[in-house]
């Protein structure tokens, strides 16, 4: 488990002083993948960095495993960042090793023999589907081939946790969509603790099962992905979730309405119901809908017809429908 | 074509002897400052303020010395170094001694050259061996050192080629060489053509130590290929 207990980073500049984090407090819970969103700048990857301590918080606790960090001596902080590997948006592979050499570099370093240690690697080099590039440099592969080598590299040292610090950022949108994949696999398959970094919602929506929304140095939200996905409580969090220019779509100036889907009547032909039964037009803005664990979530904004009647016909009906809905401004 | 001095230096092997000497010379040179500009430069890299153990103050101190010596053309500090050769030596003549001055004004030169190779390896791989808890020795042994190799390789060329032409100036001091039979069998005594075959040798030497280092570069760096 990873508690960060009322952590606050700040940075002197010659500007002045910089606050990067601002009283969080998230517990992460093992086994789980939990993401941390926000927009760049609003302090998640100093927030990342606090957890291995690449940053020293500048107040507040980071206890992992019931041990806290900020206090340990360096050579413990050393041994426990084993436990905590840590994956990078620029891979930061060692250039001028062969990809079996870079995922036997921390075992090297933490005193595994030659042989064993290359052992090791040719076997995660597997897990991550690389076997057959055992020999090669990372100047040969591709981003999604590199990030894979450093998914293997962080996992030799058996770690319990995998910090992933927009680590599907330099890739296109199949690649990530793989990687994604993988990570979920390792933390299913191997029960490594997850915690992904990212400015994507779709990353999130993707694999995690519990997120951060982080703005402006604070945590402006948390909760299940589901949960904040369908009603997002701060403006952040719809920010993030609705597209960002969706204010520059050329509408007629009627009346918006978002409709949230939780899951529950997706599967039946809401819109569809709805424009028969009121006989009346409506024009889909934005529409997002995607299936997690097996449901149907996501949500819509409808621009509801000028004329009046059947914009009150419309409200009326769904008043009566089942369906989440709330008027956009 | 030839001048007879040509003949007479060739028959006695004085040439051969020379081309040796200034190779003898540079090269053991280039070693002893490697030996002390490395781990100089390493130390200037890594205690820099956005090194892996900043030390301002150790930073400083090494940065002024280091400027200092390299703020001295070669030809005075060979003679203001005369008593630190015989200090070393016992004796400030020789090549025993232009050796002692060659290191003095190399080893702050591949300092700096080694403290900017190292200072090219990026702060993300330095971040990633951080992260799976190196210490700063490791770090330096395994992350710094091997990835900046290839430029390691290339600045030892620069700095040889460097010392190579300070040696040359070491016949003020009783050096010898290849600089030394320019001077005092081609300048001295109006031998052009053993001037020129002396340049033409150093040419030829520097050109050795470029293709070679070049060779070596090219075979270490696994970044191209």
């Amino acid at each position: 488990m990873i508690e960060l207990i009322d952590l606050s980073k700040t940075y002197s500049a010659a500007s002045g002083d910089v606050e990067a984090l601002r009283d969080v407090n998230l517990t992460i819970r093992d086994g789980e993948i939990f993401g941390i969103i926000g927009l760049s700048g609003a302090g998640k990857s100093t927030l990342v960095r606090c957890i291995n301590l690449l940053e020293r918080p500048s107040s507040g606790r980071v206890v992992i495993d019931g041990k806290d960090m900020t206090a340990l001596p360096r050579a413990e902080l050393l041994q426990m960042r084993r436990r905590i590997s840590m994956i990078f948006q620029g891979f930061n592979l060692l250039e001028q090793r062969s990809v079996l050499r870079n995922v036997t570099f921390p075992l090297e370093i933490s005193g595994v023999g030659r042989r064993a240690a290359q052992e090791k690697a040719r076997g995660l080099l597997q897990v991550v589907g690389l076997e057959d590039k055992a020999d090669a440099y990372p100047a040969q592969l591709s981003g999604g081939q590199k990030q894979r080598v450093a998914i293997a590299r962080a996992l030799a040292t058996d770690p319990r946790y995998l910090l992933c610090d927009e680590a599907t950022s330099a890739l296109d949108p199949n690649t990530t969509r793989s990687i994604l994949e993988l990570l979920r696999r390792i933390n299913r398959e191997l029960g490594v603790t997850i915690v992904v970094i990212t400015h994507e919602m779709k990353v999130i929506d993707q694999i995690c099962d519990r997120v951060a929304v982080i703005d402006q140095s604070r945590i402006a939200e948390m909760g299940r992905v589901a949960d904040v996905f369908t009603s997002p409580r701060s403006e952040i969090a719809r920010e993030l979730i609705l597209p960002q220019d969706r204010a520059a779509i050329d509408t007629s100036g009627g009346k918006k309405l978002r409709l949230i889907f939780d899951g529950e009547y997706s599967q039946e032909p809401v819109i569809s119901k709805m424009t028969l039964d009121c006989q009346a037009p409506v024009n889909i803005i934005f529409a997002d809908t995607k299936e997690y664990e097996g449901i149907i979530y996501g949500h819509m904004i409808i621009e509801l017809p000028n004329d009046e009647h059947q914009a009150e016909k419309i409200i009326s009906w769904l008043k009566n429908s089942p369906v989440t809905w709330k008027e956009e401004v | 074509m030839l001048s007879e001095m040509f003949y007479k230096l060739w028959d006695k092997g004085l040439i051969q002897l020379g081309v040796w000497e200034t190779l003898y010379m540079t090269l053991l040179s280039s070693l002893i400052a490697y030996a002390i500009g490395l781990p100089l430069g390493v130390i200037l890299c890594v205690t820099d303020k956005n090194g892996i153990r900043p030390m301002p103050w150790l930073n400083r101190i090494l940065g002024l010395i280091v400027n200092f010596f390299r703020s001295i053309p070669f030809v005075i500090l060979m003679v203001a170094m005369l008593p630190v050769a015989k200090f070393i030596l016992g004796t400030s003549l020789g090549n025993g001694a232009v050796i002692v001055m060659l290191v003095i004004a190399a080893a702050p030169y591949v300092a700096r050259m080694v403290e900017s190779s190292v200072k090219e390896v990026s702060d993300g791989v330095i971040e990633a061996a951080q992260s799976m808890g190196c210490t700063n020795f490791q770090i330096i042994r395994k992350v710094l050192l091997p990835e900046a190799k290839p430029a390691l390789i290339h600045g030892a060329v620069i700095s040889m080629v460097t010392i190579l032409g300070y040696s040359a100036m070491a016949a003020t001091i009783g050096g010898t060489g290849l600089g030394q039979i320019a001077v005092i069998y081609g300048h001295q005594r109006s031998n052009g053509d053993i001037t020129w075959i002396c340049v033409f040798l150093t040419v030829l030497i520097v050109q050795l130590i470029q293709i070679i280092g070049t060779a070596v570069e090219r075979k270490t760096d696994k970044r191209i290929k």
